[in-house]
């Protein structure tokens, strides 16, 4: 297997973009990636597209071929693949383009995410938001996506004792770290009381606990690491993919405080790239609930299960902590474009590996993870990433 | 919207919490599955259908305050994890009960009630949802 590397990078501000269109948001991160890979796009081997429901959100399938032509590639005749697998859908997409490489069957491959989410209403995204879970079983009886989590929520305080302020204390964070990324929905800080305050959406969990819907995208350019220098002074490695899946009802699950499936592919991840959890960083791990972020530091070995919230509450997990979490502001305060969510995370752990994110930069940071999750857990994709 | 032989195929299960008994392992299964997750082949020929007693406890639960509805989200409902006596968990609505004395451990029992409704002359979907059972 080739060794691969990042040498590209790009994204669109995520949030509420009026302005744009699903083209539109596409192609300005991959031409942003392309830029700063500095290839021309005769170079480009393949696509791989993340995106969950733009036949729901803009009805609109074929998303693959369609950035290939709008991004002018319609007359080099790429092979571009769209890679669906609902939250997970960007983090599933960069693994697919990193064992093109890895094979030997592609050189240079652009790998993006997208999603447009606020062409339809609430209510509409809503709906489709739940079809990650088991639509015949879950959905269809009362359950809502955020219900899920607060079903999980309630069983994590019940049995582990975390609180309802360690929760705010994830939110609390990730705003803190998204008010120092220009590239963030949410730039402003808040308090425990903001989340405490907030509207009531499944309880436990209140507006503040949830990540919002985005419009926005995301691209990395991906080659054989023996070829990156010709490209980039500083190129970042994927030193390690881990992918796994699961029941797609929670309630099917061994243990629904526990995602199996982001445990597995975190132990092939770190299995793969040689090093450990005490090794990393920085990581972005997929927050779309406050407690998603407590599963997922306990899932992916950070903390024992049941120290997340306190993890939290202690600082473990900010800029200055154990391991620096979500430093971009993570799905919570970055916003969460569904299909552009996993791949927004290797944009933010590639600009911190260059020393290139200015005041959230956590200080010689060499070693970095992601960690995207589909569903109630059903999906999980774990990337660790070095620099070279 | 679901059409309605997908509904109709649920029926069984939906109304009288038919589930499924692996013969090989003696595990339960709901909604009814082809094959044991544990035996895989073993299974074959020996999965058979049950049904439940539609009873169980709360194990996790919530009350839904944005339901994906304009109807459901004037009013707040109760969604709960229940695990059933024969072991499988399921996911369901709590009714007749308020919020309040809703607690993970209450008993409950299955009664079959209207989900949902396509439409204001549309089919009526029916199914499973809980109330709460006195313990002596
Ligand atoms: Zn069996």
């Amino acid at each position: 297997m080739r060794r691969v590397a990042v040498i590209g990078v790009g994204d669109t501000k995520f949030g509420e973009l009026w302005d744009a269109s699903f083209r539109d948001i596409g192609i300005k991160a991959g031409l942003a990636a392309v830029e700063d890979a500095n290839i021309s796009a005769e170079k480009i081997d393949a696509l791989f597209v993340g995106n969950m429901s733009a036949g729901r959100f803009i009805e609109q399938e074929h998303i693959g071929a369609l950035i290939a032509d709008y991004a002018g590639l319609a007359k080099d005749h790429i092979p571009a693949t769209r890679v669906e697998a609902a939250g997970a859908s960007g983090g599933l997409a960069l693994r697919q383009g990193y064992m093109a490489i890895a094979s030997g069957l592609h050189d240079i491959v652009v790998v993006g995410g997208a999603e447009k989410m606020m062409d339809v209403s609430d209510v509409a995204s809503a709906f489709i938001q739940s079809s990650a879970a088991d639509q015949e079983w879950e959905t269809e009886l009362g359950a809502t996506f955020p219900s899920l989590h607060a079903l999980i929520a309630r069983r994590h305080m019940h049995e582990h004792g975390t609180t309802r302020e360690q929760l705010a204390d994830v939110a609390v964070k990730n705003h803190r770290h998204g008010s120092m990324n220009p590239k963030a929905q949410f730039q402003k800080e808040i308090t425990r009381d903001t989340v405490l305050g907030s509207l009531m959406v499944s309880s436990p969990l209140r507006m503040f606990d949830c990540a919002p819907s985005s419009d926005g995208a995301a691209a990395v350019v991906l080659c054989p690491l023996d070829l990156a220098k010709n490209y980039t002074e500083t190129p970042v490695e994927i030193v390690g993919s881990g992918q796994a899946s699961d029941t797609l009802a929670l309630h099917h699950r061994r243990d629904i405080m526990t995602f199996d499936a982001t445990r597995v592919a975190a132990e092939r991840a770190f299995k793969m790239a040689g090093v450990t959890q005490k090794d990393v960083d920085v990581a972005e791990v997929h927050d779309n609930f406050t407690i998603s972020e407590i599963l997922a530091i306990e899932d992916l070995g950070f903390f024992k299960k049941g120290e997340g919230g306190k993890a939290t509450e202690d600082g473990r997990t900010s800029l200055d902590g154990d391991v620096a979490v979500n430093t971009s502001g993570g799905l919570k305060a970055r916003g969460d474009p569904i299909g552009a969510t996993g791949l927004a995370q290797a944009v933010e752990i590639v600009t911190q590996l260059r020393g290139k994110a200015d005041k959230r930069q956590v200080k010689d940071a060499s070693v970095g993870l992601t960690h995207n999750v589909g569903g109630t857990g059903a999906t999980a994709v774990v990337h660790v990433f070095r620099r070279v | 919207m679901a059409t309605a032989p997908r509904f109709w195929r649920q029926n069984p299960s939906r109304y009288n919490m038919v589930g499924i008994r692996c013969n090989s392992c003696g595990r339960n299964f709901f909604p009814p599955r082809a094959i044991c997750p544990v035996c895989h082949r073993k299974s074959v020929g020996k999965m058979e259908l049950v049904k439940y007693k539609g009873e169980g406890r709360i194990y996790s639960f919530t009350e839904v305050h944005d339901g994906l509805d304009e109807r459901a989200s004037l009013k707040p409902y109760v969604v709960a994890m229940v695990e059933l006596e024969e072991g499988p968990k399921v996911t369901a609505q709590v009714i007749d009960c308020d919020p309040c004395t809703v607690e993970i451990g209450t008993k409950v029992r299955a009664v079959l009630r209207k989900l949902s409704e396509e439409g204001d002359a549309g089919v009526i979907h029916y199914g499973y949802k809980f109330v709460p059972v006195k313990e002596k």
